[in-house]
């Protein structure tokens, strides 16, 4: 009989789990731990309104506190989890305290990859994670202020939207040879590093910074080239890696993340886990993959719940990642990786359009700019496997549901 | 405050008062309605928010703007008075809306 469960980390995966597994009927205790002070919020606003100041921090929150008392959840925020002791059930927190489970749910999300390069510990040098890191940044911000940004993803990149929104000179520096290399389609790349420059941003590729300088705080950003850039302030947004040291150090299996199989569970029978920590098995695709991504978190952390209740329940998704620079929004549907074929519909001059990438005629992934409806369209063809056909596809006046 | 009343997927009414400016889609979360599920939190990206709103409330609300009308296209059983509820700003004018939940929110999603 399951009478206590813990989850570990108060995220957008340890909200839902405590939603998904109240609603499924579980009436036992229900702890949630999560090492920062506010009730659970959600991250997405952090580099946008919130970051802007243009949303208060209580709607950040999923949920308010009177949804906790009611729902009878412990919740014990502000305080770290040090260990878990898989044999015993049991996780000790770091003012020495320790609690008992019978299920326990790993829910641990990925922090920010740190800068290496001398001068990395300078103040004036942030990173881009929590409602804490916004509250640093945030002076800082002012106008004129000289930002530059250490690379040139998601988070890079609509920081510096913010930033420059708010005045600042900002410059965005990226190792390689276009932004967001690593998610999107080289043309829309291009599209978006002309939106930030047209905005008035600096967006410097090929770019590798070797150091920074600056009398106990950061004044300077030099790069390999021998390229210098001034800074009052620096962001860093180069990737993030797993939180899934605690699990590895409890003899869980890891493998860049927490491995889970379909169903959530790692390999203690006990434990689960969900979101951004985990390494699994992405079923539509047919690979392992680790995703930082809200659907995944939400998704993963429902299937878990579901799991762990005794509802046997796969968890097979087509992934989906949404991101807003400027009056640009971003909105990409399954996983590209693997693609021999790309097709663009629509113009990027006219700022709506979309690429989607097909892999032996069915389609993989799209990604749509400003284009919601081949957005949606699309979750639903790629997970059917659907085959477009080709010339339908590159029309964009034949909507994308009648490609098919 | 205003009063925005949600019909659950049940039937059953639920009323809550919230502050102006907060989204309906907020409210809802924040008093756990069943069936809104809002995903994205609000960005007009993931169209798991989508509520019917009673006919005559339509013409108080702001008109889809083209975000939300291409996310409305495919949601489930899309209707004249479909809406996404994260793009409903509450304002005093909206005193006493009525909102339906509908009995699923996506074309793929399983129920919540």
């Amino acid at each position: 009989m399951i009478s206590t469960i813990l989850i570990l980390g108060a995220g957008q995966a340890g909200a839902q789990a405590v939603d998904s597994l109240r609603r499924e009927g579980f009436a036992g205790r229900l702890v949630l731990i999560g090492d920062e002070p506010q009730l659970p919020y959600q991250r997405p606003p952090l580099s946008k309104q919130f970051l802007a100041g243009e949303m208060a921090e209580d709607r950040l929150f999923f949920r308010h506190q009177a949804y906790y008392d009611q729902h009878r959840v412990e919740l014990e925020l502000g305080r770290r989890a040090t260990r878990i002791d898989a044999a015993a059930r049991r996780v000790s927190l770091s003012d020495g305290e320790t609690l008992a489970y019978d299920r326990l749910m790993l829910c641990t999300g990925a922090k920010s990859r740190p800068l290496t390069c001398p001068g990395a510990e300078l103040a004036g040098v942030h990173y881009l994670r929590g409602v804490a890191d916004v509250a640093a940044m945030r002076p800082g911000l002012k106008a004129g202020a000289r930002v530059v940004i250490i690379g040139g993803g998601y988070i890079g990149l609509e920081t510096a939207a913010t930033a420059r929104k708010l005045g600042c000179a900002v410059t965005v520096l990226e190792m390689a040879d276009r932004v967001m290399n690593r998610v999107v389609a080289s043309s829309v790349s291009e599209y978006f590093a002309h939106e930030h420059r047209t905005q008035g941003i600096k967006i410097i590729c090929n770019t590798r910074v070797v150091r920074l300088e600056g009398t106990g705080r950061v004044e300077r950003v030099v790069c390999a080239d021998g390229s210098a850039y001034e800074a009052d302030l620096l962001v860093v947004g180069v990737g993030a890696v797993p939180n899934s040291e605690l699990a590895a150090e409890a003899g869980l299996a890891c493998e860049n993340g927490i491995t889970v199989d379909e169903y959530c569970r790692t390999s203690d029978a006990a434990i689960y886990a969900a979101g951004d920590c985990t390494h699994h098995p992405s079923l539509r695709f047919e690979m392992r993959v680790r995703l930082e991504s809200v659907d995944n978190a939400f998704e993963q952390a429902k299937t878990a719940a579901l799991n762990l209740l005794g509802k046997p329940t796969i968890h097979d998704r087509v992934p989906w990642f949404w991101s807003d620079q400027f009056d640009n929004k971003l909105l990409i549907v399954g996983l590209s990786s693997g693609f021999d074929q790309q097709v663009l519909r629509g113009d990027p001059a006219a700022r709506s359009f979309s690429i989607c990438y097909l892999k032996g005629g069915e389609l993989l992934a799209v990604e749509a700019i400003n284009h919601p409806k081949d957005y949606i369209a699309a979750r639903k063809l790629i997970a059917e496997r659907a085959r477009p056909d080709l010339d339908k596809l590159a029309d964009p006046r034949i909507s994308l549901k009648e490609t098919v | 405050m205003p009063l925005i009343v949600f019909v659950e997927r049940g039937g059953a009414r639920r009323e809550v008062r919230a502050p102006e400016g907060v989204t309906v889609m907020e409210i809802a979360r924040r008093h756990g309605i069943d069936g809104i599920v809002a995903q994205c939190g609000g960005a007009c990206a993931c169209a798991t928010c989508h509520v019917y709103v009673a006919p005559q409330w339509l013409e108080k609300l702001e008109p889809r703007e083209d975000m939300e009308e291409g996310m409305l296209e495919n949601a489930w059983e899309p209707r004249a008075n479909s809406r996404l509820s994260c793009q409903i700003h509450l304002a005093a004018a909206l005193d006493g809306l009525e909102v339906t939940v509908p009995r699923r929110q996506n074309l793929l999603e399983n129920d919540q």
